[in-house]
């Protein structure tokens, strides 16, 4: 059984992935909706600039976030008055942990809604619906399964983030040492070997565990379309 | 009345296209191809015409000159797609209901349950829809539409994808809506039976533009339709109504204007109006009227205009007092008897070449 120390890491660790997921889903899936089925001038550029994170060193993305929300940054000099701080808070990993999965998620969602049929989009419109009436009722439910497998990865990859997270927001106990970070920490203290041990068979029962959840979601949402 | 005046590029493709009607069932008739349904694509508002306008029983639904050119979602026009394109990820009861819910009740005069009476869908609402055949498809697609309350019915080729069997049963529904709803449809096709049986009002489209239009009897007489049914379906069109059955025999009698037509059993009643096409290949012509012969249908004509004879094959154009019949007989047939303009003579029709498809109640 996991002690009281490793459930803490393990809540914090859900509680930052989870938070990422939510952040990033709505915008993600209207960024996927405009790369699906819009054309516009740039979109090449655009595409790119999304899939940054998935090619740059994590390193790279914490150090960028560092520079732009740090309490010299242009966004952290904005937010402090508002009394947001995400430098060193565990509000700032999921932000890391977001914009680490963001392209994952992007990706899958926006093949799920190229491959719904756009003329049932417009076969919705001329039964009177407005564009985001149809967005809403037609081609987000026909992209579900794409939404739920994609929401997976990136909760997934928020479970996993370690570099732009220590980078960011550092390693701080009960803040933002994440399960990785404290499976960092313990391998690099002597006699941390099986405490490191334990909190790897966790992280992995934790990925299972999401997978499966995906799993039965992405079935449930193939039934209803079936139904 | 339907007003429809555009023009558009599609590519390297230009669509001109006008006409005019206020007949229950105008048809858009030409070959696969010809643009026939990008212009039930600019009448539902999913295809932006570059000049023109449309109009629906005086609501302008685009006007290039005025810049008006309302959104699909605004413009009241039912459609019904060739595959259907039901939504497949809802029952055939919340398939029928998107559009229902999306019209204000005040607006809404057609009722759910007439719906679902007219086109027999009561046994299929709790269905999804990969369970159901083309036919129901079809049949919920035309539903959908029309608990939309759309001012207007937009048909793109609805038996395209549908068996021979299947068609039979949605042109009776078609049929069974004009006559019940009185809601004015545009039906596109490129099948000649369908669009002799439908129309009321026709437009032939060639290579994007509208060729001829007219009331269809005429129009379907007219010689540019041979070049778009192709040469094998040339021919002519008669309206008219039934006279009475020979049980006996098992035949019908439709009377015309100017004459009689005898054809096998037709599913009618006495003073029903039908309209029957006559191929002209299937008319031969004799200088008297043969007095032993097999054929039903002798029709004494004159002669109006024989077509440049190139090869084998000649059509001559005749008068059955008004009502026309064109003949297709070889140039030596023609030679034989020396036909020409003004001459009197009798058109043989065989009662079972009477194409029975092509015999609608119009």
């Amino acid at each position: 059984m996991p002690t009281a120390a490793e459930l803490d890491i393990v809540l914090l660790s859900l509680k930052v992935a989870l938070c990422a997921l939510l952040v990033s889903l709505p915008v993600a899936v209207a960024v996927a909706f405009v790369l699906a089925r819009k054309d516009f001038p740039g979109k090449t550029l655009f595409d790119a600039a999304v899939h940054l994170p998935l090619v740059l060193p994590p390193v790279v993305v914490g150090y960028a976030l560092l520079l732009l929300f740090g309490a010299r940054g242009p966004i952290g000099r904005m937010l402090e008055p508002l009394g947001v701080v995400l430098m060193f808070r565990w509000t700032g990993a999921a932000l890391a942990a977001a914009i680490m999965g963001f392209p994952l998620l992007v990706r899958a969602v926006r093949l799920a809604i190229e491959a719904v049929d756009p003329r049932l989009e417009i076969a919705a419109r001329t039964l009177g619906a407005r564009r985001w009436r149809v967005f809403f009722t037609v081609t987000l439910p026909l992209a579900m399964p794409g939404v739920i497998t994609g929401s997976l990865l990136s909760f997934a990859r928020a479970l996993g983030e370690f570099g732009a997270t220590i980078t960011f927001v550092s390693n701080i106990p009960g803040e933002t040492r994440t399960l990785p970070l404290a499976i960092y920490t313990f391998t690099q203290s002597p006699g941390g070997d099986e405490a490191a041990l334990r909190l790897a068979v966790l992280s992995v029962l934790l990925s299972l565990a999401a997978l499966a959840v995906s799993e039965r979601l992405v079935r449930r949402s193939m039934q209803a379309r079936h139904a | 009345m339907l007003e429809v005046d555009i023009e558009m590029r599609r590519g390297s493709f230009a669509v001109q296209v006008a006409f005019a009607s206020d007949a229950p069932i105008v048809a858009l008739f030409g070959r696969s191809g010809a643009g026939k349904s990008t212009v039930v694509n600019a009448i539902a508002g999913i295809a932006r015409p570059t000049r023109g306008r449309i109009a629906i029983g005086g609501r302008v639904l685009f006007d290039s000159a005025r810049g008006i050119d309302l959104p699909p979602e605004r413009r009241h026009v039912g459609y019904v797609f060739q595959d259907a394109l039901l939504f497949p990820h809802m029952s055939v009861r919340s398939n029928l209901a998107y559009g229902e819910s999306l019209t204000p009740a005040s607006e809404r005069f057609i009722e759910r349950g007439r719906v679902l009476d007219l086109l027999g869908l009561h046994g299929i609402l709790d269905r999804g829809t990969r369970e159901l055949s083309g036919g129901e498809r079809q049949r919920v697609a035309i539903g959908r539409a029309l608990l939309s309350s759309p001012r207007i019915l937009l048909m793109d080729e609805p038996l395209a994808s549908l068996d021979a069997a299947r068609r039979a049963e949605i042109l009776q529904y078609v049929e069974l809506l004009r006559d019940e709803l009185r809601l004015p449809m545009v039906y596109v096709s490129h099948a000649i039976e369908e669009v002799t049986r439908l129309a009321d009002h026709l437009v032939l489209v060639s290579e994007g533009k509208s060729i001829v239009e007219g009331p269809a009897g005429e129009v379907l007489g007219r010689p540019e339709l041979s070049p778009l049914t192709g040469r094998h379906e040339a021919g002519a069109v008669i309206e008219t109504r039934v006279a009475r059955h020979d049980e006996a025999f098992g035949l019908s009698i439709l009377a015309f204007a100017d004459g009689e037509l005898v054809l096998p059993n037709m599913d009618a009643l006495p003073g029903e109006p039908v309209r029957a096409r006559i191929r002209a290949r299937d008319v031969a012509l004799a200088l008297e009227p043969p007095r032993r012969a097999s054929v039903q249908n002798v029709l004494r004509a004159e002669i109006v205009r024989i077509s440049e004879a190139f090869g084998a094959i000649v059509d001559v154009e005749l008068r059955i007092g008004s009502t026309p019949l064109i003949a297709r007989i070889t140039r030596k047939a023609a030679t034989d008897l020396a036909l020409a303009p003004g001459t009197t003579v009798y058109a043989l029709v065989k009662a079972v070449s009477i194409d029975r498809r092509s015999v609608g109640f119009a």
